[in-house]
Parts: C-alpha cells; sequence; structure tokens
C-alpha cells in the first residue's frame, strides 16, 4: 500500500474454446434471424448480424449477463470492392468479467447507412467519423458525421481499394501567395508497386500477344 | 457592463503548443476559465499508416509500428507479429520470448518516463522531465546494441526476434534495474509527494468504472478507476506467465491515482527485465531467437553461405515475403498506454488485406470533451498530460 493505490495479483481463465462455443449458442439463439452467420476461428468468435439490427445485437451483447461485453474496443471498415455489399463494418467488443472477445460484422454499401451504435456505447462516435472519413461507410443517426483523420477539405476516402496509394492532391508551400497550395500529385518517377508473388502460384500475367491465343 | 456583451470564448489549444503533446489542435469554448467544450481536432499527422501496409510485404509493414507510439516503439511491433503468429501458427522459441518481454518492458519504462515527467512539466515542474530523459538516454542505448535503432528499432520479426542479445547487454540491463529503482523513488520524493503537484492533480479528471467500460478506455486509463485488468495477467501472450509482477490499481479514477500507477508499474517492469535477464542466462534460456524452418524467420548469415536451402530461403523471404494463411484476428498487447491491438485480415498473399491499428490514445483522446467539461482552463493540459497521448498512434 503506497500512496492509497492497492495492489493487485490476480490471474482469470481465458474463456476455453467450450466456453466459446457456448457463448456462440447462446447468442444465436437469443439474436435469432439478426445473425446471419456466425465462425469461431484462431478462438475467436465472430457474428455476422443484418445492419439494419447492429443496435440491437449490440445491446444484447451488453446487457445480457452471460455476454457483459460492456467493454468497447473497436470499429473499423473493410474494403471488398468485389462483392455487391463491398463493405465490412467490424465491431470488437471485451467482457471483462468473462474474460472473452467478440467480433461483430455486417454488410453494407456505398449508398446504405449502418444505425450508429453511439447509444450504445458512445465511444463509437470517433470510430464512426472515422470510418466514414477512410471508407465513406456512411451511419445514421451520428449526431456528428465529419471527416476525423483527413485534411480539411479532403475529397475521396483513402482506404477503399480503389483510392490510389499516392493519392490526388499534393501540398507545397508556394512562396509568391504566401500559402499552401494544393496541387494534382506529378511524380517525378514512376510509382514501383513491386508484385512479387511468385509467378508459379498467384498471379495471372498477360503477356504481349497472349491475348490471340484463343483466337 | 450590460448583460449582451457576456460572451462565451472560443480558443484554440494548439496545433503548436508544449503542453499539447504533439500536433493536438483543441478548439475550447470558454466561460471565463472554465470549459464549456472541447472540439480535439486531429489527424495533422495522418500518415496514412493502414494504406501503406495493405501495399507492403508483411515483413516491410513491421517498421510501421514503430511510428506509431514512438516513444514504445518494440510494443507496437509485437502486436503486429502476435497476429501474424496467429493466423500462421508460428511458435515462438523461448529465448526469443524472453527477450521480447525483456524489450516490451524497457518500452514501458521508457513511455511512462515519459509520461509522468512531462505530465509533471504540463503542470509546472521543470525538473522531472531532466531526471526522467536521463533514464530514457540509457534505456535507449540498450535498444541501439540491440537493434542498432534509438527509437525506430524493427527488431521484432514475425517468429522471433532480429538479433540475439550479447552477454554483456543483458549484463547491462540487470545492472540497470537496481539503480533506477532508486531513480523512481527520487522522482517519487521529488513529484509524487510534492505540494503543487497534488493541488494540481487530485480530483482531477475523475473516470467511473462505467464510463471506463462504455468509453473503450484500457490500461492505466482503467486501471486507476480500480479495475484489475491488465492483459499480461488476464490474456498472458508470450511468457507472461511466468513473470512475478503485480498489477498496481487505483481507487479514486483521479489524475494523481493514473500518475501514481505509472510510478509503480515502473518498479514492476523493472522486477519482470530482472527476471527476464536472470531467465535469459539460464540453459532453457538458450537457443534460437527465431522459428528455425526458415519459412518465416531468416536463417543465419553463416549458413547462407554453404546452404543452399537457406540462400533459396533468404531470397525468397525477402523478395516475395512469406505468405499468411487467409483469415481474420484480433491480436492485442497491454502496451504501456493501455490495449494495443491488431485486426489483420489476410486473403492468403504475401501482403496484408486489412490491418486496422486500434490504438489506446484515440480513445482516449475522445474522451477529452466531457472529461475536462467544468474543469479550468488550466486543467486542460494537466487532463491531456494524464490520457498519454501520443499522436503517432492517435493519428496513425
Amino acid at each position: 500500500m503506497t500512496n492509497g493505490i492497492s495492489i493487485l495479483s490476480h490471474t482469470q481463465p481465458e474463456s476455453g474454446a467450450a466456453a466459446l462455443t457456448a457463448l456462440t449458442e447462446r447468442v444465436t439463439s437469443a439474436l435469432g434471424p439478426a445473425v446471419v452467420s456466425h465462425a469461431i476461428a484462431f478462438g475467436e468468435l465472430t457474428l455476422v448480424v443484418q445492419a439494419s439490427d447492429i443496435v440491437y445485437a449490440l445491446t444484447y451483447l451488453r446487457d445480457d449477463p452471460a455476454c457483459a461485453f460492456r467493454s468497447f474496443i473497436d470499429i473499423c471498415g473493410a474494403d471488398y470492392p468485389q462483392r455487391e455489399k463491398r463493405f465490412d463494418v467490424v465491431y470488437h467488443l471485451l467482457s471483462l468479467r468473462h474474460n472473452a472477445r467478440i467480433r461483430v460484422k455486417v454488410q453494407t454499401d456505398e449508398v446504405t447507412p449502418v444505425p450508429s451504435a453511439i447509444e450504445v456505447f458512445p465511444a463509437a462516435n470517433w470510430y464512426e467519423r472515422e470510418t466514414y472519413d477512410l471508407y465513406g461507410i456512411l451511419f445514421s443517426g451520428h449526431p456528428d458525421l465529419r471527416r476525423l483523420l483527413t485534411d480539411y477539405g479532403f475529397e475521396g476516402h483513402p482506404l477503399r481499394k480503389d483510392f490510389p496509394l499516392t493519392g490526388f492532391v499534393e501540398v507545397r508551400y508556394d512562396q509568391d501567395e504566401a500559402r499552401v497550395v494544393y496541387e494534382p500529385v506529378q511524380l517525378t518517377q514512376e510509382f514501383r508497386n513491386f508484385d512479387f508473388l511468385s509467378p508459379w502460384e498467384g498471379t495471372d500475367y498477360v503477356l504481349p500477344g497472349d491475348e490471340k491465343k484463343s483466337a | 457592463m450590460t448583460e449582451h456583451n457576456i460572451r462565451n470564448f472560443a480558443i484554440n489549444f494548439g496545433p503548436q503548443h508544449p503542453a499539447a503533446h504533439g500536433v493536438l489542435r483543441l478548439v475550447l469554448e470558454l466561460d471565463g476559465e472554465v470549459v464549456e467544450r472541447v472540439d480535439p481536432h486531429i489527424g495533422l499527422l495522418h500518415r496514412g499508416t493502414e494504406k501503406l501496409i495493405e501495399h507492403k510485404t508483411y515483413l516491410q509493414a513491421t517498421p510501421y509500428f514503430d511510428r506509431l507510439d514512438y516513444v514504445s516503439p518494440m510494443n507496437q511491433e509485437h502486436a503486429f507479429c502476435l497476429a501474424i503468429e496467429k493466423l500462421a501458427g508460428i511458435e515462438v522459441p523461448r529465448r526469443a520470448q524472453l527477450i521480447r518481454v525483456l524489450f516490451c518492458e524497457i518500452g514501458r519504462l521508457l513511455s511512462h518516463l515519459l509520461n509522468v515527467t512531462t505530465q509533471a512539466m504540463d503542470v509546472g515542474a521543470l525538473t522531472p522531465p531532466l531526471w526522467g530523459f536521463e533514464e530514457r538516454e540509457k534505456l535507449m542505448i540498450f535498444y541501439e546494441r540491440a537493434s542498432g535503432a534509438r527509437l525506430h528499432a524493427n527488431y521484432f520479426r514475425p517468429g522471433g526476434v532480429h538479433q540475439d542479445l550479447p552477454p554483456k547487454l543483458i549484463d547491462d540491463i540487470e545492472a540497470f534495474c537496481d539503480p533506477f529503482l532508486q531513480v523512481v523513488q527520487d522522482l517519487d520524493d521529488l513529484v509524487m509527494a510534492n505540494r503543487i503537484f497534488k493541488q494540481r492533480n487530485v480530483d482531477i479528471g475523475i473516470v467511473s468504472v462505467d464510463e471506463c467500460m462504455e468509453w473503450g478506455f484500457s490500461g492505466v486509463m482503467l486501471r486507476g478507476s480500480g479495475i484489475p485488468w491488465d492483459l499480461r495477467k488476464a490474456q498472458p501472450y508470450e511468457c507472461y506467465e511466468e513473470m512475478e509482477f503485480d498489477v498496481p490499481v487505483g481507487r479514486n479514477g483521479d489524475t494523481y491515482d493514473r500518475q501514481v500507477i505509472r510510478m509503480e508499474e515502473m518498479r514492476e517492469s523493472a522486477k519482470i527485465m530482472k527476471q527476464c535477464c536472470a531467465k535469459l542466462r539460464e540453459p532453457a534460456g538458450q537457443g534460437p531467437i527465431a522459428a528455425i524452418d526458415g519459412k518465416f524467420a531468416p536463417p543465419p548469415r553463416r549458413e547462407m553461405k554453404r546452404s543452399m536451402e537457406a540462400l533459396i530461403h533468404h531470397f525468397k523471404l525477402y523478395t516475395e515475403g512469406f505468405h499468411v494463411p487467409e483469415g481474420e484476428v484480433y491480436a492485442a498487447v497491454e502496451a504501456p498506454k493501455g490495449e494495443f491491438g491488431v485486426y489483420l485480415v489476410s486473403d492468403g498473399t504475401n501482403k496484408p488485406y486489412r490491418c486496422k491499428i486500434r490504438a489506446p490514445g484515440f480513445a482516449h483522446l475522445q474522451a477529452m470533451d466531457w472529461m475536462c467539461r467544468g474543469h479550468l482552463l488550466a486543467d486542460v493540459s494537466c487532463v491531456l498530460g494524464t490520457l498519454d497521448i501520443v499522436f503517432g498512434e492517435v493519428d496513425r
């Protein structure tokens, strides 16, 4: 006991595979049709739920005593352009009581908003702003859906797969105008994106002339 | 003065302000000297780390993690390596685990020394940073002797660490620990017992248990409010299970408690470091420092001169890089600032498909608004200091 701080040694058992299966059963039966699919991989539970039911699902996971995922961890986006609903919104929650983690995913596209989780977890505010900023995913019911990380007046959503790594504009200080100016990106050297994948697996190089092969 | 002349002030705190701990712009709305609203504008240090990582092989992506929370670089690398190892199912040799734990604790010292002393500077003390930075200098020299770099180490690799530690370095780190405890005690006497420091910190920025949970707090912010939660104990990774250390927990959830916890954690870290050094000398602590099959970590240089197989492995690792099986994982470590997590999605190629970095500082900074409401303007820098913000990880 120093300075009014109590020292504590503790060890809690981490939730094992059996506990995870039991949790899956309980959650899927309680949420019913809201759950699209569920999977346990690498010792982690992933739920895919209907986008319209996300607030209901998160509220249940937070309030049900057998889940008690009261601690908010993360919200992020992911982009799969080949899919019809190209975006995933991924929620990570942590239960301190049961020492367990859960991942909840919903799918959406560029125009369909996902209900905001702010009412369940106020911390979702910035995480949703970030997801909107980087992916352009819309959140309905968010009080303040401004850009967060990118520049004031930035255009585009940089983490989308179709956004180029170099971006579209670059900035420099202009001596004559005495301010920072925005200009289209000009690369003095061509942008090199090395494709190191082995040509024997994965890649599909089309050599010049190969397109005539089938003719 | 007539009534309509009374209005609220809106002032900019930063982006260039010594107490902003980096490039933070706070738009403060003040009623006299009382803070009504705080609107943090972040992103001034945004470098698009997650986008860059998607365009690099796994090995090339590791150094980006040094540049997130740049006061404790190896702790972030650790999270990324753990995520890859979880996906690929790599076993880390025991010696590598010990080295990792040793350097993660050094990282914790680096971070806490910076935070405790500069927070003291934010509330008016000038000497503590000088004392703290002297120790940080020694620790950074350990970094340099292990990895070749004082700051951006790039030392942890998927499957182990880059190079083995020389025996003299282990001796020197162990010799550092005991005198360091004395320095912590001196800092304790100088700062924690100081009347002004207490006046500025006690009962400032109080966070309740419920608020901690719903605002996504972790690390010291959580423990300051009395929640005994430490990932090193609760979800032990590497060889933390066999280490003996305690988790200090606060009672009041105010700024002072959190600073005291950081001081206490430094003592615990020194304890872990000593155990690591002892274990590294034991016969059980000898052996390889990276996975030896050559599929994830490169073979030793001398072997490459003799073995064709080793040469091929080396070539493949540094051109194509290794492939990580398809899947998604979330791996988290107890970084000095809280839970630092990596959500990694792999599509089976040599580059991450998506790598989301969950930085503790991001969740903490978000709380500035309600934590500062009703406090005085001078308390803003005090609360900002206790949140332990580093913009590398907040802005990514």
